[in-house]
C-alpha cells in the first residue's frame, strides 16, 4: 500500500493506500471517480481504457499505478481545454455523428488525439496502424476514419490547436 | 428467496416469452400498439408557471389510475417558459440510436426547433409506457402513430393558444421552430411564452388532427447527430458501469464453468482475509438460470480488490447436473444425421420427393455454423441499493421491464418494491434482453445490506452468455429444365434443451415463411435435434444471422448449376410485385425485394468485368420488415487469404427517419457481421466454453474494415426499424463473392474453419 502523487489532466491528485499492481484504469474509476475511461477486456487488447501518459497512449487496465508516479496523465476528462473549448476530434465525433453504443469512443478519441500529435496529416493507412488498438464492437470504424481526417483538416488551419 | 433449488438448469421459456414479444409469430397487422383517442391525453400544468407538459395514458386503466391521484405519465413533452422543450425517450438506448430518432417524431410533429430539444431517458413503468424494449428493430415501426399525434397534439394545443390570445381563428396560425405565427396581423410568440396557457386549451379530437405531409419536414429524414454525443467525447458517466451511490461497494460473482453447476465448498475464510475483502459468501440461486445461477460473491472497497480476490478463490463444484456439452462430438455427430431422414417435418408443400426422382439437376451441401457470441464491450453490470423490503437497481438493460419481473422473483418481493433506473448500454445485440446481472446485484446487496456495483469480467462474460446457437442445414435442391428451381429441402440440425423444442432461435418461428418457400412449388424444411444444456438466447437478427447466410449462399449455388447469373436467377425467383403471407409489413413484398436487389447491383458495378482472383457476392434477406440486399467486392488470394474491399447496402426500410442514425446502423451491421463470419467461435468442452477474452475472440479491427456504402430506397410504406436486419445478407454476400473470385463455395461459419484469414 503506498501514496501516490499522480498528475491528471493538469491537476495534482494524491492517492492514499493503493495497492502497487493497481491498473490505473481501476484508480480513475474506483478512486478519483474519472469514469470517461472504460473497462473492456483487462488484457489491452480492445483499448477502450486508452489514456495517455507523458503523451503516449496507453492501455490504463494493464499498467499499474506504480508506474506512473510524477508523470503527466490526460484522460478523456482532459481532452478538451481548461476552458470547455472541445479538441478538434471531439468536435468531429459530434458533427460526424460516430458513436452508437459510444462505449469504445473515449480510448479511440485518446488513441486518435495521440496520433494527430504524432502525426498532424496522417494517410488512411496511418490512422489504420495507430487505431488498430482500439475495438468498436458497434463496428463505426468508416465514421472514426472520416472524424479523424476532418479533425485533421480542422487542425492544419492555422489557428492551432485547442 | 424463493424457488431455492440445485436441480437441473431451467429452460429459458422466458426468453422465449421475450422472443414472441419482439418478433410476434401470428399474422399480426401493424404495429400500432396503441390505441388513442382524446381521452388518453392527459395535460398537466405541473407547477404553476412552470409550462406546459403533455403526457398520454396507454389505456383506459392507467388513465384511471393516473386520475385517481399518481402522476402516472407515458411519453411526454415538457415545455417550459423559458421555450426548453424536454422529450421523454422511453426505450433503452444500447447504441441503435433511439433516444435521438424517437424524439425527432414527436418533434417534427410538434413543429419544435430541434435545438430548443433536451432529451430525457423515460422511467420504467410498462403498465404506462407500454413495451420498453430494445430488441426487434420494432422501436420506430410500434411507436411511429404515437409519437406524432403526441407531437401534433401539442402543437395543435399550442396554436389554440396563441389563438386565444391574438383573438384570431386557429386555423390562420402556423406553427414554425418553435413559434406560432400569424400572418395576417404579423403576429408571432414563442413556445415558451405559450407553454402556460397551452396547458389550459382542450385536447383536440384525435380523429381531425392532421398530420404534416412529409414534404413538409423538417428533422425526420435529415442527418440529426445523436443526443449525447457530447457527453459521449467528454466522458460523462452514462454507462451502467458508471453508476456510483454513496458508501457503495464493489462485487464480483463467481459461477460455475459448466452451467447448471452448484457450490459445493470454496475457501471463504482464506478470501475474507484478503486485502479490501470485505465479504465473501455463497447464494445458491432461484434455480432460473436467467436470473440467479449459484455462486460465490466476494464484495470488496475497490473493483480491482475483488478482481484480484476472485483470482484467489477455489471453489469445488457440484457438477452433478450441470453441462457436459462437447462441440466436437455435437458437431461430429450432425455429421452423421445429415445422411439419415430427419426426424420431423416442420413444414412441407408441392411434393418434394417426387420432385427428387424427376430434377433435370440436382445438388446438395452442409452448411455448418458455430456458436457465438454477444460480446457486448462493455461487460455485464449491474448497481443495486436493497433497503428495507424495496430495491432500486441502476442497469444497462434491453428489457427492463422484464427486468423488473426478474428481480422481484429473485427478491421474492413484488414488483411494485422494484425501481429500475435505465442507464445507458455498451452495445446490447440481444445479450441485455436476459436481466440476470440485475439478479446478482440485488442479490447480493439484499445479503449485504448496502448499496453495490456488480462488475462481471470480460471472461465472466464469455463464459456466462445466451449464446448464438450453432447448427446446420442439410440442402438437397433441384433443378428443372428451364435452370429454375425445382425442389428445395432444408434439414435443419439443431439443438434442445428439452428433447422437443429446438433451443431459442435454433429453428425458423414461422417454417411456412421461410425464403424463399413461399415462391416455390416443392419445399420442405425438417429438423432433427441434439441434446444440449449450454444456454443460447437471441444475437441481433436471431436466427435471421444464419439461416440467411445458408439459404442465400445455396441459392447461389443452384444459380451457378443453372449457369444463370445469380442477379437474374433471384430477380426471376421473385417473380411478379405481390405480399408474400401474412401479407402486411411483416411479410416480404417482392417488388421491394426485387428493388433493393436491382439497386445493389447497379451501385456495385455488377456484371462488370473483374480482375482475376477478385469478384463481387449478392445476397437477399428480409426480416424485421426491412428488404436489405448487399453486395460485397473481396479478393482471394492463393492462400486464402481475403480483402473485402467495399460492402454495398441497399435498404427498403420506409421513409428515412434519421438518416445518419440508419447509415451507421447499417454500416456497423456490415462489420459486425463480417467480424462473426470471418473468426468468431464459441465452442465448448466438458460443458466449458473455451472461449474467454478477445485473445480467443478477436473482433474485427479497423485495418481490415470494408469501405461500407448505404443507399436507401425510402418509399411509401411505414417506416421499420434499421438495427438488425441489414446484418443477415452481410455473410452471404461475402462467401458468394468468395465463390466469384476463387471458385470456392464456403459452407463453414466461421470461414476460419476452411482455412480463410483476413
Amino acid at each position: 500500500m503506498t501514496d501516490y502523487h499522480l498528475n491528471i489532466n493538469g491537476k495534482p491528485h494524491i492517492v492514499e493506500g493503493v495497492e502497487d499492481s493497481t491498473p490505473l484504469l481501476w484508480v480513475l474509476r474506483d478512486t478519483l471517480g474519472l469514469l470517461g475511461t472504460k473497462y473492456g477486456c483487462g488484457i489491452a487488447l480492445c483499448g477502450a481504457c486508452t489514456i495517455h501518459i507523458d503523451g503516449i497512449p496507453i492501455r490504463s487496465c494493464s499498467f499499474p499505478v506504480s508506474a506512473v508516479d510524477g508523470k503527466e496523465i490526460r484522460t478523456i476528462e482532459g481532452l478538451a481545454g481548461n476552458d470547455g473549448a472541445l479538441h478538434a476530434l471531439q468536435q468531429a465525433w459530434i458533427a460526424s455523428d460516430v458513436a452508437q453504443c459510444g462505449y469504445c469512443q473515449a480510448g479511440q478519441l485518446m488513441s486518435a488525439a495521440a496520433l494527430l500529435d504524432e502525426n498532424p496529416n496522417p494517410s488512411d493507412s496511418d490512422i489504420d496502424e495507430a487505431m488498430q488498438g482500439n475495438y468498436c464492437r458497434c463496428g463505426t470504424y468508416n465514421r472514426i476514419k472520416a472524424a479523424i481526417h476532418t479533425a485533421a483538416d480542422n487542425l492544419s488551419v492555422p489557428r492551432g490547436k485547442s | 428467496m424463493n424457488k431455492l433449488s440445485s436441480g437441473p438448469v431451467s429452460s429459458t421459456s422466458s426468453l422465449e416469452a421475450l422472443f414472441d414479444e419482439i418478433d410476434p409469430k401470428g399474422d399480426i397487422s401493424l404495429p400500432a400498439n396503441i390505441q388513442m383517442d382524446r381521452r388518453s391525453f392527459l395535460k398537466v400544468s405541473s407547477l404553476l408557471g412552470a409550462g406546459f407538459m403533455l403526457a398520454f395514458s396507454l389505456n383506459k386503466t392507467a388513465n384511471a389510475s393516473s386520475s385517481a391521484g399518481g402522476l402516472e405519465l407515458n411519453a411526454y413533452i415538457r415545455i417550459s417558459p423559458d421555450g426548453s422543450i424536454f422529450i421523454f425517450s422511453k426505450n433503452p438506448e444500447i447504441g441503435q440510436g433511439v433516444k435521438t430518432s424517437m424524439p425527432m417524431i414527436i418533434a417534427e410533429e410538434l413543429d419544435a426547433d430541434w435545438n430548443d430539444v433536451s432529451v430525457e431517458q423515460s422511467p420504467i413503468n410498462e403498465k404506462l409506457f407500454g413495451r420498453q424494449n430494445a430488441g426487434g428493430s420494432r422501436s420506430i415501426a410500434s411507436n411511429w402513430d404515437t409519437l406524432r399525434k403526441v407531437g401534433a397534439v401539442a402543437r395543435h394545443m399550442l396554436i389554440q393558444a396563441a389563438a386565444n390570445e391574438w383573438g384570431v381563428p386557429a386555423e390562420e396560425c402556423t406553427a414554425e421552430k418553435s413559434h406560432v405565427l400569424h400572418a395576417r396581423t404579423q403576429q408571432k410568440s414563442t413556445y415558451g411564452k405559450l407553454a402556460n396557457k397551452a396547458a389550459t386549451v382542450p385536447v383536440p379530437s384525435l380523429v381531425s388532427l392532421k398530420l404534416k405531409d412529409s414534404r413538409d419536414y423538417k428533422i425526420l429524414g435529415k442527418r440529426i447527430t445523436g443526443v449525447d454525443n457530447h457527453a459521449l467525447v467528454t466522458g460523462q458517466p452514462l454507462f451502467g458501469i458508471d453508476q456510483t451511490l454513496p458508501g457503495m461497494l464493489y462485487a464480483v460473482y463467481e459461477k460455475c464453468p459448466a452451467v447448471g453447476g452448484t457450490v459445493e465448498s470454496a475457501n471463504l475464510d482464506e478470501v475474507r482475509k484478503l486485502a479490501g475483502v470485505k465479504h465473501a459468501f455463497i447464494l445458491k440461486g432461484n434455480g432460473n438460470v436467467m436470473e440467479l445461477k449459484p455462486g460465490i460473491a466476494i464484495v470488496a472497497t475497490s473493483t480491482w480488490a475483488a478482481l484480484q480476490a476472485k483470482k484467489q478463490l477455489k471453489v469445488n463444484w457440484d457438477e452433478s447436473n450441470a453441462s457436459n456439452d462437447s462441440w466436437s462430438r455435437l458437431f461430429n455427430q450432425a455429421q452423421h444425421m445429415k445422411n439419415r431422414p430427419a426426424e420431423k417435418t416442420l413444414h412441407e408443400k408441392g411434393n418434394v420427393e417426387g420432385a427428387m426422382q424427376g430434377a433435370a439437376q440436382s445438388i446438395d451441401a452442409l452448411y455448418s455454423f458455430h456458436f457465438a457470441a454477444h460480446a457486448t464491450l462493455e461487460p455485464q453490470n449491474c448497481t443495486a441499493w436493497y433497503q428495507k423490503g424495496a430495491v432500486e437497481v441502476w442497469a444497462p438493460t434491453q428489457s427492463p421491464g422484464r427486468g423488473l419481473s426478474s428481480v422481484a422473483n429473485t427478491l421474492g418481493i413484488n414488483e411494485d418494491k422494484v425501481t429500475i433506473h435505465q442507464t445507458r448500454a455498451g452495445g446490447g445485440f440481444g445479450r441485455r434482453l436476459v436481466n440476470d446481472p440485475a439478479c446478482e446485484a440485488v442479490a447480493i446487496s439484499k445479503h449485504i445490506n448496502a448499496p453495490v456495483k456488480l462488475q462481471w469480467t470480460r471472461e465472466d462474460d464469455m463464459a456466462h452468455d445466451f449464446y448464438r446457437t450453432g447448427g446446420f442445414h442439410s440442402f438437397k435442391g433441384g433443378l428443372a429444365p428451364d435452370g429454375k428451381i425445382d425442389f428445395l429441402e432444408d434439414h435443419l440440425i439443431t439443438f434442445s434443451h428439452d428433447g422437443e423444442k429446438p433451443v431459442i432461435a435454433g429453428a425458423p418461428r414461422q417454417p411456412s415463411h421461410v425464403f424463399p418457400a413461399q415462391l416455390l412449388n416443392n419445399f420442405r424444411l425438417s429438423q432433427s435435434l441434439l441434446p444440449l444444456k449450454t444456454s443460447c438466447g437471441l444475437l441481433r437478427a436471431p436466427e435471421s444471422n444464419t439461416t440467411a447466410w445458408a439459404v442465400q449462399s445455396f441459392l447461389h449455388e443452384l444459380a451457378t448449376t443453372a449457369g444463370t447469373d445469380h442477379l437474374e436467377f433471384l430477380l426471376e425467383l421473385l417473380g411478379k410485385p405481390q405480399w408474400l403471407p401474412p401479407k402486411n409489413l411483416y411479410g416480404l413484398h417482392t417488388g421491394r425485394a426485387a428493388n433493393v436487389i436491382k439497386l445493389a447491383a447497379e451501385k456495385s458495378g455488377w456484371g462488370k468485368p473483374q480482375p482475376a482472383g477478385r469478384g463481387l457476392g449478392l445476397a437477399f434477406h428480409f426480416c424485421h420488415a426491412g428488404h436489405f440486399a448487399e453486395v460485397a467486392d473481396v479478393s482471394v488470394s492463393a492462400d486464402k487469404k481475403i480483402t473485402v474491399h467495399n460492402v454495398t447496402v441497399v435498404a427498403d426500410i420506409g421513409p428515412v427517419i434519421n438518416l445518419s442514425g440508419a447509415e451507421n446502423q447499417c454500416q456497423g451491421s456490415v462489420i459486425d457481421g463480417l467480424s462473426t463470419m470471418l473468426g468468431l467461435e464459441i465452442s465448448m468442452e466438458k460443458g466449458r466454453i473455451q472461449q474467454s477474452n478477445f485473445d480467443t475472440y478477436p473482433l474485427l479491427r479497423m485495418p481490415e474494415a470494408p469501405n461500407v456504402d448505404v443507399h436507401f430506397i425510402q418509399s411509401d410504406y411505414p417506416p421499420t426499424g434499421a438495427g438488425e436486419p441489414a446484418l443477415p445478407p452481410l455473410a452471404p454476400a461475402v462467401c458468394n463473392a468468395i465463390y466469384a473470385a476463387s471458385a470456392y463455395r464456403v459452407r463453414t461459419l466461421p470461414i476460419t474453419k476452411e482455412g480463410f484469414s483476413i
